[in-house]
């Protein structure tokens, strides 16, 4: 017989070896589902998460690719982090990645084709602007009226996207080429473009933003009064509020980072690696970014470690589909996984899992 | 002699670093109304749980009726005629009161058949008690009379009530004692845990008493003094705290005719409250669990706002001001729930220290955090109220009730405060640690602090309290001086149990 008893302080082992772990029943039960697909399951791990930095006639194009693809989910998931730790949940950073990344290309495609230094920088600003106003949507909601950030922020992200699709064939549509939908491409567009800073590393302002992030978040958790209020409001309201936490202005905070930081990464992907405001332009990373959040343990730190893991599927699956032409669902459902396993496997942190022979003891 | 219905012999238990039970034995006899006595921690929970079968003895043996008797699960301690009471009932408050009778039993009769039987036991023995109540809407009092009345319709041969009187009126205890008594005389054993020692003289015969695991006596409570049964039970001299008489100064707490809703959709609010509070006064609020308590405390710490006129602190208004503003004004306070509360479970004490003392001890600077100054803050509160525990490292939820709440109190005491408002200051804690948080309230007020003690233990308010007042549905009765207020008075103040009275009558 199998019983369950919670353990008396949740066990500091598990909770780091959970991730690593469930890393590798993802890749034990991908395989076993890329076999099912015809597939050969060793060479599409391989490609997934050994090709894209090991193999020669890969890695000259892939490494670049990985700053580049983890960047976003790590600016993201660390503004994720720090509401998941007040027990704030927003599932819709989608959303607020696509209204800052609109926002930036707006402010670009208004000056254009002015030259001029402040350009850019003004960008930064709209687009963490945007993805703020965006996530203030569910937060006045739910201060104001109590709806659930969760619902809220997730409709939101269909909302985007609509949003999108209308600026990508109306508004933003590249006049010079009314033929294609599509904005103009910010690349060729000097002032605007967020460009490669060193050559061949993939390292662009998005990377730069990202690192700041981490530590920024970091010594806000464990430094500063915030973050104790936040860890105090998710781990324990009813303390929160007697140690003087306003519930209110926390949503308000914790929704506005998260939002402000997936808005920066869609403005620094639409302006660079993205290049244009285009239908297919989101890529989920506002989803995956959940996935990193938790891999990472919502510390800002094992977020950089989690991002570059994630970033990597993204190549690597990339690979895959091309190589082996597994289809790129396959490959969600594989990321998708990654966090079912890692919570399932959670339960250990708190709980000992003991096996018992005949009746209960 | 009467007969032996329950005879336990060297039961032990043992628990990871404690022996919980250690080589118990004595004899229930049939239709005894048997107490056992002990301080929280002294295994009286252990040893019932054994008998209930929801723990499984390491060694030992139990006989009911001289049969060989080893519950392996409540259930069969049912089957067998055991059946108990516990201190935290186990009820949903959006039932009735039928329908959570029948949840507990193993077969059920039909609800129609069952609420005709619920009213003829609750009447039978004086527990009026209406089967289609919401048991939301019932007191404290109420819903142990649904707990009582569920164990009765299984006809016990002995029941287990664990300190069945910390949540009544004294006079619902009194309509309890005739019911239990009742039952005695009908040849059911009652095995009564308490550690209220009056109680225990004035209904039991026989008592055992325990100390850290182990039987210290078994004895006959009518002969000997509750102050020897204290000291049987902490194994050393107790002595009262002091109170120094001395005058008491300006008026620093005052709330004026204040009515506030309650935050919580089965809490109480609060009615035309009005009261005043002097430096270096003790005020005691007497009051059943569910009265009023937790809001009152909640709308002087500012967790729930009220207008800003009605609550004054040293004259100025401060209703509508968040917790730690007040605090910085000089008004702390210690709420009732320990976990959850008054700390957060899954931090360690010196971020708990941090949670209410950031501003009073100066703990931050800018929003950052000085994290040694909140260890050196904890360690401190840690020394000074004798807290147990390996150090500041230690997570809030792996300490012991008590030393939790010696924490919870002492970092409110070390913030100097001018007026503290606490709420069940000693509950569940042991009479030594007791002793010292009402030593240090005491201290407190004698250096200046006026003090506001909520607490449903009358026997620490008569200790404490210079004046007395009572909570009642939300409303608070008029501020009395604690001198020579009896028993009975207070029980009239606190209310709600006349129409009760007129029940038992109808019953008898």
């Amino acid at each position: 017989m199998i019983r369950l008893e919670k353990r008396k302080e949740p066990s500091k082992f598990w909770r780091i070896a959970n991730p690593f772990l469930a890393v590798l029943l993802t890749m034990l039960a991908g395989g076993i589902m890329f076999a099912a697909l015809g597939k050969d399951p060793i060479a599409a791990i391989r490609l997934i998460f050994f090709d894209p930095i090991f193999s020669e006639t890969f890695a000259s194009y892939s490494r670049p690719q990985l700053l580049i693809k983890s960047a976003p989910l790590i600016l993201i998931a660390v503004g994720l982090a720090i509401g998941f730790r007040a027990g704030i949940w927003n599932i819709g950073a989608e959303g607020q990645y696509i209204i800052g990344a609109l926002f930036g290309a707006g402010v670009a495609l208004a000056f254009f084709p002015q030259p001029g230094w402040y350009i850019f920088p003004l960008m930064v600003i709209a687009g963490a602007f945007g993805g703020f106003l965006w996530a203030m949507i569910p937060a006045i909601l739910k201060t104001r009226f109590n709806t659930n950030e969760i619902l809220v922020s997730l409709l939101l992200v269909y909302v985007a996207e609509r949003i999108l699709a209308a600026m990508a064939l109306g508004l933003m549509r590249n006049p010079d080429q009314p033929g294609f939908p599509g904005s103009r491409d910010l690349r060729r567009y000097e002032a605007a473009h967020n460009a490669e800073l060193i050559a061949n590393t993939g390292i662009h302002w998005g990377v730069v933003a990202a690192l700041i992030a981490v530590i920024f978040a970091y010594v806000m958790m464990t430094r500063h009064l915030l973050g104790f209020h936040v860890q105090l409001a998710g781990q324990a309201p009813r303390a929160a509020r007697f140690g003087g936490v306003s519930p209110a202005r926390l949503v308000v905070i914790c929704l506005g980072i998260a939002g402000a930081l997936a808005g920066l990464a869609g403005m620094f992907e639409v302006s660079g690696p993205g290049g244009q405001v285009r239908i297919e332009f989101a890529s989920g990373y506002g989803f995956t970014a959940i996935i990193v959040a938790f891999l990472g343990r919502l510390n800002p730190l094992a977020i950089v470690f989690a991002g570059l893991l994630l970033g990597l599927t993204y190549i690597g699956g990339e690979l895959a589909q091309m190589m082996l032409q597994i289809p790129g669902a396959a490959i969600q459902v594989f990321q998708g996984m990654l966090l079912f396993f890692l919570l399932a496997l959670d339960f250990q942190t708190n709980y000992r899992i003991r096996l018992t022979r005949g009746a209960r003891a | 002699m009467r007969h032996t219905l329950l005879q336990l012999q060297g039961l032990s238990k043992s628990y990871p670093g404690v022996k919980a039970n250690d080589d118990i034995s004595f004899a229930i006899g049939e239709g005894q109304m048997h107490a056992l006595l002990g301080e929280n921690g002294a295994g009286k929970s252990t040893l019932v749980k054994m008998i209930y079968g929801l723990v499984r003895p390491d060694a030992g043996e139990m006989r009911l009726r001289g049969a060989p008797f080893a519950p392996s699960q409540p259930s069969e301690a049912r089957q067998n005629g055991v059946a108990m009471v516990f201190q935290h009932f186990s009820l949903f408050d959006a039932l009735d009161v039928a329908e959570n009778v029948a949840l507990g039993m193993e077969n059920p009769p039909p609800l129609r058949d069952l609420a005709a039987r619920i009213r003829d036991v609750s009447e039978e023995y004086g527990l009026p008690l209406d089967p289609s109540r919401l048991v939301g809407e019932l007191s404290a009092g109420e819903r142990q009379r649904v707990e009582i009345v569920r164990c009765l319709l299984q006809d016990p041969k002995l029941l287990i009530m664990d300190e069945p009187t910390s949540v009544l009126t004294p006079q619902e205890v009194e309509i309890l004692f005739r019911t239990l008594r009742k039952l005695s005389s009908e040849g059911t054993a009652i095995l009564y845990i308490s550690h209220k020692l009056e109680e225990i003289r004035a209904l039991c015969d026989e008592a055992t008493i325990l100390r850290g695991g182990k039987k210290v006596a078994t004895c006959d409570p009518r002969e000997k003094s509750a102050r020897e049964l204290a000291e049987l039970m902490v194994g050393q001299l107790l002595t009262p705290p002091e109170r120094p008489e001395r005058p008491f100064g300006e008026v620093v707490l005052e709330v004026e005719k204040l009515s506030l809703k309650s935050n919580n959709p089965f809490g109480t609010s609060l009615k035309d409250i009005s009261l005043q509070l002097r430096a270096g006064e003790v005020l005691g609020i007497a009051g059943v669990a569910g009265n009023g308590q937790d809001e009152l405390l909640l709308m002087l710490s500012g967790e729930l706002l009220a207008p800003a006129g009605q609550v004054r602190l040293k004259g100025a208004p401060i209703g509508d001001l968040e917790p730690n503003t007040r605090r910085a004004l000089g008004l702390v306070a210690a709420p009732e729930e320990r976990l959850g509360h008054a700390a957060a479970p899954d931090m360690n004490l010196t971020e708990n220290a941090l949670l209410s003392g950031s501003g009073r001890k100066r703990l931050e600077k800018g929003g950052f955090i000085d994290w040694g100054g909140a260890e050196r803050f904890a360690r401190e509160i840690i020394t000074r109220f004798d807290v147990r525990t390996p150090g500041p490292h230690v997570l809030a939820r792996a300490l012991s009730g008590g030393n939790l709440q010696k924490f919870v109190i002492g970092r409110e005491i070390e913030l100097d405060p001018d007026v503290i408002v606490v709420n069940q200051p000693t509950w569940g804690v042991d009479a030594a640690a007791a002793a010292t948080i009402r030593q240090a309230l005491l201290d407190l007020a004698g250096k200046g602090a006026a003090v506001l003690v909520i607490s449903q233990d009358l026997d620490e308010l008569l200790e404490v309290a210079d004046s007395f007042a009572a909570l009642n549905e939300g409303r608070l009765t008029p501020v009395r001086p604690a001198k020579g207020l009896t028993v009975e008075e207070i029980g009239l103040m606190m209310g709600g149990a006349g129409d009760m009275h007129v029940a038992h009558e109808a019953a008898e």
